[in-house]
């Protein structure tokens, strides 16, 4: 089921809205995004290239690949929990709970970056005792781990909450009453019904991880090609008035967004089809 | 006797849902659950399906005890109001979907399985549709799949939570034959849900009626009609008018006539009686309740009269098209005299 396309606007306020809108979006997003390539590619492609290929920049790489790898399943993993405890049980304080997942949403990340130094650094809560074990968390892999987990707590389990609502119990106790065992109720029932839903979470959380800059930048301590993030790597590099270096890794930031953007509106369009006949059904 | 439900009383904090239940049910006996919306229907199934436990009582099935069984192993099949129809799956899938999660040993072949979805589509008379999605099906095509899908698992009994709750009268009246017929054909021991009288009186082998969580009548559907043992009985099985009479000995004396009562528990004194439509007849002089024709509506196969008394009363009567209403207009005045009225 298509929604048919809204008409040209022929009022006279209505095109300067719209004409609005188009400027104003040329104006933040796609000229910034132009001045990137521009300042990337200043001095030509050889300089692009070997700024890219310099070993911090691909330790930077690997290192917010790693730090992505590791913190969206788990927080996939959570987000499927979350939901699943949120949409089928009743208990005390739930609303509260919710308003507490919400929280990474509405706090500055830097906050988010500043609790773990104040459990976990030299002079935080645990710090003696990390120290004494010789257990690195802060200034390493992870202390970034636990920064964009924190981070991007809510992406899955928000996307997942509205749509278990909808979708209501009703297919997991049929499948109970034809005799389904709890890990089939889950996997042939529950799972395939959100698996776009999930994928669309796991896809903004990644692009998230990827990009987080406040909490990690409290976390990292910037050492340089061993907890530089790509985000980390490019704020160094401009800060020592390197502009092509920067904005080269800017290109492969931007890019990982832009990968990112296709996917999701793909799944969007996917989605919709499916949400669509959800809704029919 | 194949369902013995004993005193299952079962409350949601301190709302008694339902109240000392107790009843019975023959094997391959088909039995609606009657009640008005919040009596207790949709709960005393889900405590039949394992759904939730009751507080107190207890349900037995073929002697064995169900209270100590999990929904998984009761092996009932269920049919619910929504539908329920896995959404991702085909109707063949849906189908099949009980047999599949058996575990390894008791599981068919994959052969036997195609086998016994192609015999329950042929059911259902929706040969040709096993490829579709349940969203590109009709309602009315939805709810039979859900039927195929509790049939699928050779289910020890069959409970249906109005299972035509959504659907136009039409359809309903059509696939409460199917229905019917289905179930004489497997002889499975079926509970029908309902808050429409007409659909379990029609239906069910046996009526359980439901009024607040309390079990207020069992009975066949003739024997409830005829002899219902209170007036929420009476008043649920169709249209009721209440007049005041004094009541003796079987008859109900009114002012300069009488009319034979029927009653439960013998009763006397001054009594309100009831009387249903087409027990009542009209002349134009008294003895009777003065009464102004408010309303003159052709009811299939009847004429039905709203009539209105002078002080506000309204009674609605039924009456052959060839009768002494059939000449009556708007604004006449007639006298309704009840022919027979019942005592609770
Ligand atoms: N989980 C629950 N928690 C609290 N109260 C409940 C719960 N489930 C049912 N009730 C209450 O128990 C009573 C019976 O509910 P039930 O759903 O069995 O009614 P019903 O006869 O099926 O009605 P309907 O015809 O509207 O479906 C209602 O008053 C309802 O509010
Ligand atoms: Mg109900």
């Amino acid at each position: 089921m298509k929604v048919r396309a809204p008409e040209a606007p022929k009022s006279f306020p209505a095109f300067v809205l719209l004409a609005f809108a188009v400027l104003w979006m040329a104006l933040v997003i796609l000229l910034p995004l132009v001045n990137v390539l521009a300042e990337a590619f200043k001095q030509g492609v050889a300089p692009y290239l070997s700024s890219i290929v310099q070993p911090d920049a691909l330790s930077a790489i690997r290192l917010t690949l790693l730090v992505a790898a590791i913190a969206v399943p788990l927080n996939a993993v959570f987000g499927i929990a979350a939901a699943w405890c949120f949409t089928r049980f009743d208990f005390p304080l739930k609303g509260l709970l919710l308003s507490i997942l919400d929280l990474p949403f509405t706090i500055s990340p830097v906050i988010s970056g500043i609790v773990w130094v104040l459990l976990f650094g030299a002079h935080g809560w645990f710090g003696a005792f990390l120290q004494a074990n010789d257990i690195k968390i802060i200034y390493a892999l992870p202390g970034l781990v636990i920064a964009t987990i924190l981070v991007t707590l809510p992406f899955v389990a928000r996307e997942l909450i509205p749509l278990m609502q909808d979708q209501g119990t009703d297919e997991e106790i049929a499948a109970v009453t034809l005799g389904a065992s709890g890990w089939d109720v889950f996997f042939r029932v529950t799972l395939p019904n959100i698996k776009w839903a999930l994928t669309y979470g796991v896809l903004l959380c990644t692009a998230r991880a990827m990009g987080e800059f406040g909490a990690v930048s409290v976390v990292s301590g910037h050492i340089r090609g061993l907890t530089n993030t790509l985000p980390l790597h490019i704020e160094v590099l401009y800060n020592e008035y390197d502009s092509v270096g920067a904005f080269a890794a800017a290109t492969l930031l931007a890019g990982l967004a832009l990968v990112t953007l296709v996917l999701k509106s793909l799944l969007e369009w996917r989605f919709a089809d499916e949400l669509a006949a959800h809704r029919r059904h | 006797m194949s369902l013995v439900v004993k005193n299952i009383t079962k409350c949601f904090s301190d709302f008694a849902a339902l109240n000392d239940v107790s009843f019975q049910a023959e094997p391959g006996e088909f039995l609606a659950l009657l009640g008005p919306s919040g009596s207790g229907k949709t709960t005393l199934l889900r405590l039949l399906a394992g759904l939730d436990q009751p507080d107190t009582g207890s349900v037995e099935f073929d002697g064995a005890d169900y209270l100590k069984l999990s929904a998984r192993d009761r092996r009932i099949g269920m049919v619910f109001q929504s539908y329920a129809l896995f959404r991702h799956m085909t109707v063949a899938q849906n189908i099949a979907f009980g047999l599949n999660v058996r575990p390894a040993k008791e599981r068919p072949s994959k052969a036997e399985i195609a086998a016994t979805v192609q015999r329950l589509l042929k059911l259902i008379q929706l040969e040709d549709l096993g490829k579709r999605y349940p969203s590109q099906l009709s309602g009315g095509q939805r709810q039979r799949v859900a039927l195929a899908r509790a049939l699928a698992i050779s289910p020890r009994m069959l409970l249906l939570d109005e299972p035509f709750g959504a659907l136009d009268a039409l359809v309903r009246k059509d696939l409460r034959r199917w229905l019917r017929k289905i179930h004489d054909e497997t002889g499975v021991t079926t509970i029908f849900v309902t808050h429409d009288q007409e659909e379990a009186l029609d239906l069910a082998d046996r009526v359980v009626v439901l009024k607040d969580g309390q079990i207020e009548q069992i009975g066949k559907p003739l024997e409830l009609y005829r002899h219902p043992q209170s007036a929420f009985v009476f008043e649920f099985l169709g249209t009721s008018n209440e007049v005041p009479a004094t009541v003796s000995d079987g008859v109900a004396s009114f002012d300069g006539f009488t009319a034979p009562a029927v009653s439960p528990k013998a009763l006397s004194g001054a009594q309100t009686v009831r009387f249903r439509p087409f027990d009542a007849q009209l002349s134009p002089t008294g003895p009777g309740f003065e009464a102004k024709v408010l309303s003159l509506l052709p009811a299939g196969s009847s004429l039905r009269l709203e009539l209105q008394t002078p002080d506000g009363k309204v009674f609605e009567t039924q009456h052959a098209h060839e009768s002494e209403a059939s000449d009556l207009k708007l604004g006449d005045t007639v006298f309704v005299r009840p022919s027979k009225v019942y005592v609770f």
